[in-house]
């Protein structure tokens, strides 16, 4: 079911699995019948953790959604409340207990926080005189998700906004809890980079929690040989271009939660069912997205462009793999083909599924507004006018396109641009008010606030500098044989990925004149390790660095670090975690402030 | 070494021996005679009550308490009631239960900690005898009280206290009664006569020991085994039963025929052992009585005490300390007399190599003939640890390193172990420790209680020392040794808090793991803030400071360690917590110098007191955020005059933050409110709260043209959007002629193929095919493709010689309806690109 964890340089399923031993270890605690009331929100995360089966093995027979008044009946021994620590959420606990239906047969409460208990949460509990109601208050402590062989998320959607915008930052403390949990399962990790505000937080807060956790820590071997934390704000420009690679596309697209991506149906319908009846599926097609597919995870990071080349070779062999039939004719020949046979049918539907993704995604991409945006975005990435009002943008607001893609562009030429001139932003943020209304004056002001509009200061717009230096623009990209990581987004090469690289060859001294340029301080700490636990590396063996990404990563730079771990000379493998997988659309939603509708 | 077994004594198929432990230190004027004692097992402490029934207050009785070899710990009058009985708990405290069923709780440094009651019932009747008694569950109290009656605490520490149901028949004290551990349960065995009972939570249940002698009439004395296995009867008969505490098996029955009362009657058992003994004391005489009719007599020469252990039995008096035991099996196979053990040929194999004899040899060739060297060694080892005396433990290791020589994968653990273990219990051994502790014991209670048990006694040194010497994980040895340690020194009045602070960093550095917020409560506890506060400063994890520094009212310590720990919730927690303890004004004023509380506070103030919020903002005097504040405010008003006059709070507060933009902004839509509060009035059209673009679309939808007109000069919108929107509003409405009209008003600032593009998707050809001969040049092959004339298009690309613009025609003709067109373009094609 999660095989596909184990197969990576890391073997993450022990996270995973340490992760359901605990869930296992606290549903036995209530013991008996029970129902979990959900926090939503957490649904979507818990379901890379445990299928229903699991609960289910443990006594779980309902499952309810929190919301107020008081929880459907259910004839169970135990209600579970899982919940995130939030103040909003207590109150509807509290509504819910106190009108429990007296006549029953009383039913044992429980909570479990995720992913950490609240002192905040207990008194409010209290307050709302409930506290004692519960048998169980406990916490789970579900910081770092993993999300595939190599990935781990926190799915924490507004960390970003939550660290950059509104200075909380609850998410960076269960940042490096969540790191020092993979410490204790993955030994020390002996180097730590950073760069950015967040970073240093986390990397303070990691090495004042290895002090408090000392002599607590049973030693082991390191698999990580280095940590390196970037923070979103490092990159601002990387999220808001459009990612070029397959998943990327389908998550701009359609955009994929928790591993799940959701699909218009039509061009799912079974075959079958087109001879029986016309009626065509209605309900979307929920496809799940990750390595056990093998297909998927060979062409997932592959530019979109070479996906149609990718699809119909594997069509071909898939094809003679059932042309052998014909060519067994002793009993043993058939046997072995019939053995065979789940797994090419398995391959069969697999690649039909991505064969009509990608039709959908090509007539996307070969429509004239996705090449007239790309242009745009590729020439805000080269410099060229970024100074002056942009045409395209102008024509998109005059025809109230999705205010989404505008605030990208403009985002994105800003970022380009070190900055607008005042009257230039003010501009852009007339036109915007004026089309789309007074009220995203406050979006305006948020993004103001992290970074992404901003006035252009009296310094001289280094982004050139930059792009040069870490050579962000790649002309003669190779899309279908890619030999640097800018073939994610077809020429641009994602600053992020390339500070990474970097790092591991030749170093970041190299470029301390950039790194200056860049938001926040960029550091180095090292973590001493029990005696006798230095690892001895092999003669070729590769180093592995765990590349900690605060405040959002997209599939694009993903796909550039696993397409880094491949290279045959670069000596070191990435496992990649971050806060959450953003696209620039969902970024720049988080960001967004929806003042509540007047009530007439 | 040859008088190893001078101090056996045969017993049916055992040995037993008396193995001198130490030589008391203490000097007892009155002997043991006159006082309540009480020793604590595995070689605890030995407390005294002197004169323990005297009342005046005059002459007040004397508590003592001294180790086990005799060294006084403590001592002190005792000045509370009248004592019962004196016991030691799992934990080593000593427990006093007075007459009234109070029982008071001393450390064994004679500290008093706690009291606690046994009850009403208990201090209304009074206690007539009391016994103290080790579980799983820790440590019990029982009582008989004056009104014949049994209360039970089967745990102190948690005390849940139970009466025992009535022994029917009972009106005096009964003759004995002991406490038993079965089934999880405590009960009580009551002999009344020749009458037994068990008494359990809810019944008393008769009992009779199988096969008990006839001729007794009462039961006299009674002791259970220290793991509450077995249980041995006197009779007054003489006669001894033994047999299992469940008395359904009888073992052995001895007749001793001595018929007075005894002092104490103890178990004397090694565990496993196939013998069973029962120790039992006269005033002079010691009998040993086993499983056969001989019995082994010793007689004492002073009042005596017997203290059980698991496997032997201590006695002290006044001048000595002994311990009887069953000779071990390894010790008897090596050392008795004529023994042939693989053992005791090794031994006899080693002294006749450090004689350097070729006996030796020989002694090792039959050992080894019989295969049995590992066997041998095995038993050295083993013996060593039973024996007492270093130089025999000494003897026996070397004689089990001289046959591992000959051995080629014998694992080294068991030898090295038992070095080990050895050298710690002879160092706790040591009279000035005074811990005789057999090996058997220490396995038993394990290197955590005995660690435990030396900080008891503060002997950190030592404690550390063991540590360090079994190499113990430091989180469980040394750094806990080192918290008792600093937790006893910061009690150390004498000292300052500096040099206490000093000190106790100093030696705690180097451990990891240690909680200093717990030797700062200690210090506190103590009315020691200003040293608490000192010593928070080196704890580590500084979520662990915070609920401290709270109690102790530092405050804003308190929160910049909450800080300091990134935990926001602790944040929280402190914040909400100053917010209750100060002042408005100073509440605000302390958050403003932790911008990072102040900021969660905002967090909080944004999702449950708004009001707050602004209070906030206001003092910090910053307008952008009140700006930022009122305009989500007048979100939230349904009237329009308060909506508008929230936007006119906004407008002032974003020319404070000299936010000139946001303020023309807000104005502009104060303005676009009222306009379309007073449209919406005159045309009953609903416009309120639409964007200024959403407002001219809505106009030019239901013909409202001039309107429309006057909000695009109003609000100088630019031409293009203008050009824009009102195309395409015109467009979804079909007013076909009012578009012409518009196209025709002066020069597209946005050119005619939005004009071709939007009658196309509107799927209005022939409108669209108008504007086509007016859009520029260079996008004219486009708009011929959007109506769909390929002739055309091919005329205006050949014309233009733009092969991209070619390729794109090309790509929509098809190879068999055009094939003319085709044809031209393709020559074309080949032309543009060779220029």
């Amino acid at each position: 079911m999660a095989s596909h964890l184990s197969y990576g340089r890391v073997n993450l399923n022990i996270l995973r699995e340490a992760a359901r031993r605990d869930l296992r270890e606290f549903l036995d605690k209530c013991s008996g019948s029970k129902a979990i009331v959900w926090d939503e929100y957490l649904t979507g995360p818990f379901g890379l953790i445990a299928q229903y089966s699991l609960l289910k093995e443990h006594e779980v027979e309902k499952m309810f959604t929190l919301k107020g008044g008081h929880i459907p009946s259910a004839a169970v021994k135990n209600i579970v409340f899982f919940v995130r620590p939030r103040l909003e959420l207590m109150d509807i606990i509290a509504e819910n207990v106190a009108s429990e239906d007296k006549l029953q047969p009383p039913r044992d409460f429980h909570i479990l926080f995720v992913p950490r208990r609240s002192l905040l949460c207990e008194q409010r509990l209290k307050e709302k005189g409930v506290l004692n109601s519960f048998t169980n208050i406990d916490e789970y402590i579900l910081d770092l998700i993993p999300y595939d062989s190599d990935l781990l998320s926190m799915e924490s959607e507004n960390s970003f906004r939550e660290c950059y915008l509104e200075n909380d930052q609850t998410s960076l403390y269960h940042t490096a809890k969540g790191l020092m949990t993979l410490q204790a399962l993955y030994g020390t990790i002996p180097q730590i980079f950073g760069k950015g505000e967040c970073a240093r937080h986390v990397a303070n807060m990691m090495l004042r929690m290895k002090r408090e956790f000392a002599g607590t820590l049973i030693p082991t071997l390191p698999v990580f040989d280095t940590l390196l934390l970037l923070d979103r704000n490092v990159d601002l420009l990387t999220p808001l271009a459009t990612q070029l690679t397959y998943e990327g596309l389908i998550d701009e697209v359609y955009g994929i939660t928790n591993g799940y991506v959701k699909l218009p149906p039509e061009k799912f319908a079974q075959k079958k069912q087109e001879e029986g009846g016309k009626d065509l599926p209605t309900e979307p097609k929920k496809l799940q997205l990750n390595s056990a597919e093998e297909l998927y995870a060979e062409i997932r990071d592959k530019n979109f462009n070479a996906v149609g080349a990718a699809l119909s070779k594997k069509a071909k062999i898939i094809s003679a793999a059932f042309e052998e039939r014909h060519n067994a004719k002793t009993v043993g020949e058939i046997k072995q083909f019939v053995s065979q046979l789940p797994h090419m049918q398995a391959a069969r539907s697999s690649l039909a599924n991505h064969t009509s993704i990608a039709e959908l995604i090509k007539d996307i991409t070969t429509s004239e507004v996705f090449f007239d945006n790309l242009t745009v975005e590729q020439e805000f990435m080269t410099g060229v006018d970024t100074d002056k009002v942009c045409m395209y943008i102008e024509d998109c607001i005059a025809q109230k396109d999705p205010l989404i893609k505008i605030l990208r562009l403009v985002c994105m030429q800003s970022v380009c641009n070190n900055g607008l001139k005042q009257k230039l932003l003010d501009y852009y943020k007339r036109e915007i008010l004026q089309t789309y209304g007074y009220e995203h004056i406050l979006t305006l002001n948020n993004l103001e606030k992290v970074g992404l509009l901003k006035p252009q200061s009296t310094m001289r717009n280094n982004y050139p500098t930059i792009r040069k230096t870490l050579k962000l623009w790649m002309e003669d990209t190779n899309e279908q044989n890619p030999n640097d990581i800018s073939y994610v987004y077809s020429g641009y090469a994602p600053l992020s990925v390339r500070l990474t690289q970097l790092l591991a060859r030749p170093g970041w001294r190299s470029i301390e004149e950039v790194l200056k340029m860049l938001p926040g301080p960029h550091f180095e700490e090292r973590q001493q390790l029990p005696a006798g636990l230095h690892k001895k590396r092999q003669p070729g063996e590769n180093r592995t660095t765990l590349v900690f990404f605060l405040g959002g990563v997209t599939y694009a730079e993903v796909a550039a670090l696993r397409f880094l771990s491949q290279m045959e000379d670069s000596g070191t493998e990435y496992i990649i975690a971050t806060t959450k997988l953003i696209n620039g659309t969902s970024w720049i939603k988080s960001l967004m402030d929806h003042p509540e509708a007047p009530l007439f | 070494m040859a008088f190893v077994t001078a101090n056996w004594n045969p017993l049916g198929e055992a040995f037993y021996r008396k193995v001198e432990l130490f030589d008391m230190s203490w000097t007892l004027k009155e002997g043991l005679r006159e006082c309540l004692i009480a020793a604590a097992p595995y070689g605890g402490p030995i407390a005294l009550l002197k004169g323990f029934q005297r009342r005046s207050p005059s002459t007040r009785p004397q508590l003592e308490i001294y180790s086990s070899s005799g060294v006084p710990m403590a001592s002190f009058p005792w000045k509370s009631g009248l004592v019962k009985q004196l016991g030691w708990t799992v934990s080593d405290d000593l427990l006093c239960v007075q007459e009234d069923g109070t029982v008071l709780v001393y450390d064994l440094l004679g500290g008093f900690k706690r009291h606690f009651s046994m009850g009403n019932e208990v201090s209304q009747s009074q206690v007539m005898e009391t016994k103290i008694f080790h579980s799983p569950y820790g440590t019990g109290v029982a009582i008989l009280t004056g009104a014949l009656r049994f209360t039970l605490a089967t745990n102190i520490d948690d005390i849940k206290l139970r009466r025992l149901p009535e022994v029917p028949g009972l009106d005096g004290a009964p003759t004995c009664w002991a406490v038993l551990s079965q089934d999880r349960q405590s009960k009580v065995l009551v002999a009344n006569g020749s009458h037994l009972f068990i008494l359990d939570n809810t019944s008393c249940t008769p009992v009779t020991p199988p096969g008990l002698s006839p001729q007794a009439s009462s039961v006299l004395h009674m002791c259970v085994s220290f793991s509450y296995k077995y249980l041995a009867l006197l009779t007054d008969s003489g006669h001894v039963w033994m047999g299992t505490s469940n008395l359904k098996e009888k073992v052995s029955e001895v007749d001793t025929s001595i018929r007075t009362p005894p002092k104490q009657m103890a178990w004397c058992r090694r565990p496993k052992s196939q013998q069973s003994s029962v120790v039992i004391m006269w005033d002079r005489l010691l009998l040993v009585v086993g499983e056969c009719k001989e019995t082994i007599q010793y007689l004492l020469d002073s009042d005596s005490v017997l203290v059980p252990e698991m496997d032997g039995v201590r006695i002290i008096n006044e001048t000595h300390h002994e311990l009887l035991q069953e000779v071990p099996v390894a010790c008897e196979e090596i050392f008795k007399i004529a023994s042939m053990a693989p053992g005791a040929l090794l031994l006899e194999a080693h002294k006749e190599y450090e004689k350097e004899s070729q006996k030796a040899d020989e002694y090792l060739r039959e050992i080894k003939e019989q295969n049995l060297l590992a066997e041998a060694v095995k038993q050295c080892v083993e013996a060593a640890g039973h024996e007492y005396e270093p130089e025999t433990q000494k003897t026996l290791l070397r004689a089990a390193s001289f046959g591992k020589c000959f051995l080629s994968n014998f694992p080294p653990e068991l030898f090295v172990s038992m070095c080990r273990d050895l050298r710690v219990l002879n160092a706790v051994r040591d009279y000035t420790v005074g811990m005789p502790l057999t090996h058997t014991q220490f396995k038993q209670m394990t290197i955590q209680v005995l660690i435990d048990r030396l900080v008891h006694r503060k002997l950190y040194p030592l404690a550390i020392e063991v540590c360090r010497y079994l190499k113990t994980p430091e989180y469980q040895g040394v750094s806990r040794v080192l918290k008792h340690w600093a937790c006893y020194k910061v009690q150390q009045r004498e000292e300052s808090d500096e040099v206490i602070a000093r000190t106790v960093n100093m030696r705690l550095a180097d451990a990891s793991g240690i909680s200093y917020s717990e030797i700062a409560t200690k210090a506190y506890e103590s009315g020691r803030t200003e040293l608490a506060i000192k010593l928070l400063e080196y704890e580590p994890r500084s979520g662990e400071q915070v609920p401290l520094l709270l109690k102790m009212k530092k405050s804003p310590l308190a929160l910049s360690k909450a800080i300091e720990s990134g935990d926001t919730d602790l944040v929280y927690t402190v914040v909400m917590y100053l917010k209750n303890e100060l002042n408005r004004g100073d509440f605000f004023m302390m958050l403003r110098n932790q911008p990072v509380a102040l900021s969660l506070y905002r967090q909080f103030c944004k999702h449950q007191e708004l009001d707050t919020l602004k209070d906030l903002f206001n003092q910090d005097d910053d307008h952008q955020e009140l700006g930022n504040y009122y305009v989500k405010a007048s979100y939230k008003e349904p009237r329009l005059e308060a909506r508008v006059s929230l936007l006119q709070s906004a407008v002032d507060e974003f020319y404070k933050a000299k936010n000139e933009f946001a303020a023309k902004a807000t104005e502009e839509e104060m303005r676009l409110l009222r306009f379309q509060r007073k449209l919406e009035e005159e045309k009953s059209e609903p416009l309120v709260g639409f964007s200024l673009h959403d407002t001219i679309t809505a106009l030019l939808s239901v013909g409202l043209h001039k309107h429309a007109e006057q909000l695009y000069k109003d609000f100088r919108v630019s031409d293009k959007r203008f050009w824009w929107l009102k195309l395409k509003a015109l467009a979804e409405k079909g007013d076909w002629e009012e578009l012409e009209k518009f196209a025709k008003s002066k020069k597209s600032p946005i050119g005619y193929l939005p004009f071709v593009e939007v009658c196309i998707k509107h799927h209005n050809k022939h409108e669209a095919s108008k504007y086509v001969s007016r859009v520029t040049p260079e996008q004219k092959v486009k708009a011929h493709l959007a109506v769909g004339d390929l002739q055309s298009a091919t005329e205006a690309a050949i014309e233009r010689r733009n092969e991209s613009e070619i390729i794109t025609v090309l790509s929509r003709c098809s190879a068999t309806t055009d094939v003319i067109l085709v044809e031209r373009l393709n020559r074309a094609k080949a032309t543009a690109a060779k220029k």
